[in-house]
């Protein structure tokens, strides 16, 4: 199973690291040591999302990442992948995801049906780390920490949409469906749950092996070529 | 508190790797820069080459002008201060810039000391042109470290020694053994640990960027390849034929960095970039990289 980090610009690497830590290996080192099945890799170019079974759009400039995904022409490419399989954004990417987006109005691929306002808390002065609550699990109770730099924040939420984590009364972490989205940086700590919870999303959400899989995952392993990030 | 001070300044670094930063002079060049995909702008009356050329003392931008900047775009918005002048970065900070560049482009305002970076809640950026420099900046509270070049040429060429001392001098580290690390501190004048830090890593504790005469898409390729983690281009852009055009390539050039038929391509539409004036025609009083201490 292959997650594939959006690498057009932003904290790429740091995501990388994260799945890392939860037992991923990159597809790229080319050998594919036994026993691990978890893979990433990095997607740039519109040929870079076949295979894929996730995608993590990372944080970042959202204006500056719109602008290359248009221009790389991987928006399409993009817009049917998020449709159809798990996905989670933060802060940057949350925003891409978002119907509607705000202070100031932008592109977005809308499948998350929510209004968010970019720069919510100010600027950077205004960043903070806080503490908050992670809902899948609340009688654990330790709490969550959250790195929020020039967050976003969501200012409606639709019906169908599932709050994972509340940081006071505010939703930062959410759910649709296969969609997820953080307004902090989950990447930039220690504590990997919003990651754990994405891939057993990309698990539960992978198709069982059919025949045609099967024949295609015996001629080559899929979006795990060596080098192919 | 410290601690997650720093991990908040280096984590809006982080935020803005792959990306470029673009030197703007006015609400006009900031948009130009934005829908071009700059990831943030720098805030300056005036670009390093018209420093260069008009000379006088370089001081803070005008207010005015920065917040005119803040106001027009959505990306973070940096500004400079004189080194060593901490009450131009309390301004900044009041203000409410996203990052502080303390500066060798402007005229400094202490020949001994640098800006005392942890006193901050702004993050500061400061140039380096080898790993001794860029640990005693860090030392002092940076929480990214570009290289130097030499701004306001157009010539990559000091941009390139930079960032192969800085890479270099970090993987020699790594070979070290832990008595050899006292001695390789105190050559570099740099705190021990942080010393020991980069020769268990193999890296800077911070984001490590690149500027200083980086005019075209293939010079921004050529930082990206030799290690640096984004690119800031002050001169190069809006003193080329096209801005915008040059703006949209730089973007593509750093996205792509190591994929030639990218590069090629943004290659092939340009314009004329800057002139430009080569760095081995200036005498070493007018190189401004020798500044900081």
């Amino acid at each position: 199973m292959t997650i594939g980090i959006l690498a057009l610009q932003g904290a790429f690497a740091a995501h990388a690291r994260a799945l890392e830590r939860l037992g991923a290996a990159p597809c790229a080192a080319g050998a594919h040591p036994g026993g691990q099945e978890l893979f990433w890799k990095y997607v740039s170019r519109a040929q870079d999302f076949d295979g894929l079974d996730g995608l993590i759009l990372p944080g970042g400039e959202s204006t500056t990442m719109l602008k290359l995904l248009q221009e790389e022409g991987c928006w399409e490419q993009l817009l049917a992948f998020v449709q159809t399989r798990p996905v989670l954004g933060t802060c940057a990417g949350a925003i891409l995801l978002s119907r509607e987006v705000t202070h100031p109005a932008q592109l977005s691929l809308g499948v998350l049906d929510a209004t968010i306002v970019r720069n919510a808390y100010g600027r950077q002065v205004d960043s903070s780390i806080r503490q908050g609550n992670w809902l899948p699990a609340p009688e654990s109770a330790q709490q969550l920490e959250m790195v929020f730099i020039r967050a976003p924040q969501f200012s409606r939420l639709g019906t169908g949409v599932r709050v994972l984590a509340q940081e006071g009364e505010l939703p930062v972490a959410v759910q649709q469906g296969q969609v997820m989205a953080a307004t902090f940086h989950p990447e930039l700590s220690s504590d990997l749950r919003v990651h754990a919870h994405f891939i057993d999303l990309v698990r539960s959400s992978t198709p069982p092996l059919t025949n045609q899989s099967l024949f295609s995952a015996s001629a080559s392993t899929p979006g795990c070529s060596p080098g192919s990030s | 508190m410290e601690l997650n001070g720093l991990r908040l300044k280096t984590g809006l670094a982080e935020m803005l790797k792959g990306g470029v930063i673009m030197d703007v002079t006015n609400a006009d060049q900031a948009r130009i820069a934005e829908q071009a995909g700059a990831c943030a702008v720098m805030a300056l009356e005036r670009i390093p080459a018209d420093i260069r050329r008009e000379g006088g003392v370089a001081r803070m931008s005008s207010i005015r002008k920065i917040r005119e900047i803040m106001q027009t775009v959505s990306i973070p918005v940096m500004a400079k201060c004189r080194i060593g002048h901490f009450v131009e970065g309390q301004i900044l900070q009041e203000l409410g810039v996203d990052y502080v560049d303390e500066s060798e482009v402007l005229t400094p305002a202490d020949e001994k000391h640098h800006v005392d970076k942890h006193a901050f809640k702004v993050p500061f950026v400061c140039g380096a042109r080898n790993l001794g420099e860029a640990l005693r900046r860090i030392a002092e509270g940076a929480a990214m470290i570009r290289t130097k070049g030499e701004a306001g040429t157009g010539d990559v060429v000091h941009a390139v020694q930079h960032i192969r001392a800085i890479v270099r001098e970090m993987r020699e580290l790594t070979l070290l053994g832990p008595d050899e690390l006292y001695t390789r501190a105190k050559e570099l004048q740099a705190p021990y640990e942080l010393v020991r830090l980069v020769a268990k890593e193999g890296q800077l504790p911070v984001p490590n960027f690149s500027a200083g005469g980086i005019a075209t898409p293939a010079d921004a390729s050529l930082v990206m390849q030799l290690g640096a983690e984004a690119v800031f281009v002050g001169s190069g852009i809006f003193k080329s034929e096209d801005p915008a055009a040059l703006a949209r390539a730089m973007v593509r050039a750093v996205t792509h960095f190591a994929d030639p038929q990218v590069l090629l391509e943004v290659s092939e539409e340009l314009g004329e970039p800057m002139r430009g004036i080569s760095i081995a025609t200036l005498r070493p009083e007018e190189q401004l990289q020798t500044r900081g201490w």
